[in-house]
């Protein structure tokens, strides 16, 4: 009798608990739009620069993936470093990309961005389509969101595709640019990110 | 003028170059990743610093002065160069053999050039001639095949390639309406100037919408240059492909590696 009330109880916390995981599991199109209502709002409000910026770096840190971005924006020189390396270059990197991506968005006032759909693309990624509605002075424009999927429970930005160019890649092949303008030297790079994050 | 035209003759020596082989696409002119070969960097930062300089003396102040203008006298200038576009538009409408849309955009001109007062209104848009693309001789070069060949910065005129650089000399040679009844034949309607200032409009009505964004991507780039080449090659390669989805412009190879 006690084992089988064990049995039970059991198999209503394994049920509950696969029901509770399930409800998180989200899906990419709708974490797009809730992102983008996150960052809209930081926008909206009465807010000082400062309190901006601040406000869409915390939104990054938990939507975006900063680590793949900082790896795809190596290219080809990520497989020639050690993981100290590696280590060093992700904590500048995340450091350039917060600084980079709040300054860039901080222009902005209100923007409306609408999803439409999204498109499965393999078992990593998803594309999310949306539009940022046009004003009186700009047009409509397209925006897509390359979603790391790998995770579902745990979607992360890694791309924008505005109007068919990809930030990533412009990212890739200014960085690939610096390296090879010093001689394959990766070292450059790292200075001049450090510069740029210590630039006022 | 003269200096123009050495650029675009230097640019169909490396347009002709890049067109060897089947596919149009030379190795020579491709870098280790497969990407477009900037063959000759030195000379084309120097004159992307050239530039920057024009843009600052220039484009910058004057759209900035611009900006201030009334809005309907900004949207009036930016529906008058559009309109004029068009004009460019329609025979590499023929040229890529889409030919229902160079009636369309045939009719496009038609409307905005009389009920839409030569162009300073879009009426068109209203009765359902929308979602207007513009084409240029260099996007119908590479619709037939041919590869972009070098990457090259021209003075003024900014970022272009090989094969644009030469497309664009199908302006010159012809093939833009509006370059033909300005600058090329004597009409006694229009002038020289005509032609120079509508291009000129054309420049500061794009430097003005874009002026946050250029702005602020060059404030937030740690090579400018660079950026800039990247940003001009992919929105090519989306207008090359008429491409309406994001999937379509990008390879996916490039992603599959990152854990």
């Amino acid at each position: 009798m006690l084992v089988k009330k064990i049995i039970k109880t059991l198999l209503i916390s394994i049920l509950s608990l696969f029901f509770t995981v399930n409800s998180f599991s989200l899906e990419p199109k709708d974490f797009v739009q809730q992102t983008v209502d996150k960052a809209a709002k930081a926008l909206d409000q009465n807010l000082s620069q400062d309190l901006k910026i601040s406000k869409l770096k915390i939104i990054a840190l938990k939507t975006v993936d900063i680590k793949g971005i900082g790896f795809y924006s190596l290219g080809k020189y990520r497989k020639n470093i050690s993981d100290q390396k590696k280590e060093e270059y992700l904590e500048i990197f995340t450091k350039y990309f917060l600084k980079t991506f709040a300054s860039r968005l901080a222009q902005y006032s209100d923007p409306k961005i609408i999803v439409k759909s999204q498109k499965k693309l393999n078992d990593k990624y998803t594309m999310v389509s949306s539009v940022l509605i046009a004003t009186e002075d700009k047009p409509e424009v397209k925006i897509n969101w390359r979603v790391v999927t790998k995770d579902p429970e745990n979607p992360l930005i890694i791309d924008l595709i505005i109007e068919g160019v990809s930030l990533a890649k412009v990212q890739k092949e200014e960085f690939s640019s610096i390296i090879k303008s010093n001689d394959g030297d990766i070292n450059a790079l790292f200075k001049n990110l450090e510069e740029f994050v210590e630039k006022e | 003028m003269s200096r123009i035209f050495k650029v675009l003759i230097l640019s169909l020596f490396l347009a002709t170059s890049s067109m060897a082989g089947s596919d149009g696409q030379n190795e020579l002119s491709k870098d280790a990743n497969g990407g477009v070969k900037d063959c000759f960097e030195t000379v084309n930062r120097g004159i992307f610093a050239f530039n920057q300089a024009i843009d600052g003396l220039i484009f910058e102040p004057l759209a900035k002065g611009y900006l201030y203008l009334p809005s309907p006298i900004r949207t009036g200038t930016s529906n008058f160069v559009g309109n004029l576009s068009t004009l460019l538009t329609i025979p590499n409408n023929v040229l890529q053999g889409d030919l229902g849309i160079a009636g369309k955009n045939t009719l496009r001109f038609i409307v905005n050039s009389t009920v839409g007062i030569v162009g300073l209104f879009d009426p068109a848009t209203a009765i359902g001639l929308n979602s207007y693309e513009k084409e240029d001789f260099g996007q119908t070069l590479g619709s037939w095949g041919v590869g972009e060949g070098c990457y090259v910065v021209l003075p003024v005129l900014g970022p272009s390639t090989a094969r644009d650089a030469l497309g664009s000399l199908g302006n010159y040679m012809g093939g833009d309406a509006w370059y033909n009844v300005t600058v090329r034949n004597d009409t006694h309607y229009f002038s020289d100037f005509d032609y120079y200032a509508s291009k000129g409009a054309g420049g500061v009505d794009f430097r003005a919408k874009n002026f946050d964004d250029i702005n602020n991507l060059e404030e937030n780039s740690i090579d400018f240059y660079a950026s800039v080449k990247s940003l001009y090659l992919q929105d090519r390669r989306k207008r090359i492909l008429n491409a309406r989805g994001a999937t379509q412009t990008q390879d996916d190879s490039d992603w599959e590696e990152i854990e």
